[in-house]
């Protein structure tokens, strides 16, 4: 597994695909919270990171199945899968090696983040007037949401062999399992009898429930699930491979 | 025996890519598995190496099954697909590295510069992959197929697309590794297998058609000659050919008429006969010693082609 890992960080960091990912995230989330005055914590007289937390999954929603799409698509493309799978790897250890880097490479885009952290616990008044515990969770929250999103984005990349394709299908998968469901629930046939228990599928309402800064055993659970799902399905799709 | 292949069948829908296929490889034999594109030769080589599974039958590779542990299968192998896949974007030493550490080898950097030795990479060896010509990535994917030292190796027509230079380097990259190793290669140049092999295994439509040693099937061709002729007339009937003593076999081809016979017995006067006394006109003739291609394209060619 270690062998596999090594070589997709190796990948990363060797292209431009790693500092691409990383600057990237960090530009935008920075331009949102300390730029744009709509929603910069400059203006707006609260210290909190709450930008952050409610921007970075529309962010990872694309980037994250942009780092994804490669995993499998490239190898099948490439025929490169084939060199994988007659060498004494288990198809577990090919997924988890991929697996692990590509979390991996979307958490190193998120630490830089606690810079964030630090300059709005300087900037409250007095200094350090910031409900810490409340970002804590979230910080869980969105490390969760982020491996859920691999996950989602490493199935896609297996059922095709056309990297945009796996783009494509990942991101939607993502957007329908993080927001989706939200809507769904709020549709009116829906209302007073299914809502809660639909709302409870999707992402983004355990996503919320851990922002509170709550770590529910319940939220953590079902992210471990959805984790497990979509790696299982990648698993069972390059197993069956003809 | 190291490679042990029993009744092996892979099915795709109706189509059977290989139709129960029985052969065996003894330690240290360079095998050629021969056949026509698309007569299931890359199936086989994938079943052998775990890639894809068997629809039915077996095959045993230093005495593990395929089927019950792929992975000692894949430890004991070492496979070079056809086209073989790199990646591109690796350097050719990062590349042998990550080869080295999936088969979790011991002293990695003594055993890379043993191997980029023992290829010829020397030259190239700091290079980005996707530079490389089409007889390094070819030396490459060698390499990274015999950094474990496996008893068994399997190659995927190893020498297509190469320039005359790069294929008589390879071949006997080949020769030398079939020194210690056992190796099947797959191919359809007859020449080439000829050179390399003890023993050819030729199949067709996924069944075999011969297993033998290769100076066995030099000796079967040894005594035989063909007589091409070619006629003015369309429509001939070759049935009226057929008393001629000496005639083994009649084909047809490329417009023209193809008549085997022994070596002793010159059959040319006759046909010239038979077919003046038949009104035909011959526009061409001329002999040729049967060589291997020719026993290659008899063993190969399909049924309705007859």
């Amino acid at each position: 597994m270690f062998s596999v890992f090594s070589k997709e960080i190796h990948l990363f960091f060797s292209s431009l695909i790693g500092y691409i990912v990383i600057s990237v995230f960090l530009i935008s989330i920075g331009l949102f919270m300390w730029v744009f005055s709509d929603t910069s914590v400059l203006d707006y007289n609260f210290a909190t990171m709450d930008q952050l937390f409610s921007i970075a999954p529309l962010v990872f929603l694309f980037l994250i199945p942009a780092i994804t799409m490669r995993s499998f698509a490239e190898e099948k493309s490439k025929g490169t899968i084939e060199f994988l799978y007659t060498k004494p790897l288990t198809s577990f250890e090919i997924i988890a090696g991929k697996f692990f880097a590509n979390f991996v490479l979307v958490s190193f885009a998120l630490l830089p983040t606690a810079i964030y952290y630090y300059s709005v616990y300087q900037l409250g008044s007095p200094v350090g007037n910031l409900d810490t515990g409340a970002i804590l969770g979230s910080y869980a929250g969105l490390f969760l949401l982020s491996a859920s999103f691999v996950a989602i984005g490493m199935f896609a990349s297996t059922l095709t062999d056309n990297q945009i394709v796996a783009f494509v299908l990942g991101a939607f998968l993502c957007f329908f399992f993080h927001w989706a469901f939200t809507y769904i629930a709020r549709m009116p046939v829906f209302t007073t009898t299914l809502d809660l228990f639909i709302q409870k599928i999707g992402i983004n309402y355990h996503y919320n429930s851990m922002s509170k800064g709550l770590l529910d055993t319940r939220d953590i659970l079902y992210f471990f699930s959805v984790i497990f799902v979509f790696l299982f399905g990648t698993v069972t799709v390059m197993e069956n491979r003809s | 025996m190291s490679v042990i292949v029993q009744g092996l069948t892979k099915q795709y829908g109706s189509q059977k890519a290989v139709d129960n296929l029985s052969f065996e490889v003894r330690p240290g034999e360079i095998l050629g598995f021969l056949g026509p594109n698309g007569a299931g030769k890359t199936t086989t080589m994938k079943m052998l190496c775990c890639y894809t599974q068997p629809s039915d039958g077996t095959a045993k590779v230093c005495d593990y099954d395929v089927r019950t542990s792929p992975l000692m299968v894949r430890k004991n192998i070492g496979y070079l697909p056809e086209h073989n896949p790199l990646y591109d974007e690796m350097y050719v030493k990062e590349y042998l590295q990550f080869v080295a550490s999936i088969h979790k080898i011991e002293n990695k950097q003594g055993r890379i510069s043993e191997i980029i030795e023992m290829t010829g990479l020397g030259k190239e060896q700091n290079k980005i992959i996707g530079t490389l010509s089409k007889g390094y990535r070819q030396r490459l994917g060698l390499a990274q197929s015999i950094i474990h030292d496996p008893q068994v190796l399997i190659l995927d027509e190893p020498t297509s697309g190469l320039d005359m230079n790069q294929l008589i380097d390879i071949r006997s990259l080949i020769k030398n590794l079939g020194k210690e190793k056992t190796v099947i290669f797959s191919s359809h140049i007859m020449q080439e297998v000829q050179a390399l092999c003890d023993r050819v295994v030729i199949i067709n439509n996924g069944t075999l058609v011969a297993d033998e040693p290769i100076d066995k099937l030099g000796r079967r061709i040894a005594g035989s000659q063909l007589v091409t002729v070619i006629f003015d007339e369309q429509n001939v009937k070759p049935e009226i050919f057929n008393k001629i003593k000496g005639i083994n076999e009649i084909s047809q081809e490329h417009g023209g008429f193809i008549f085997s016979s022994s070596e002793e017995i010159d059959v040319r006067k006759e046909i010239f006969k038979t077919a003046v006394a038949n009104g035909l006109t011959i526009i061409e003739m001329h002999r040729d010693k049967a060589n291997m291609e020719d026993i290659f394209r008899q063993l190969t060619k399909s049924v309705d082609y007859v």
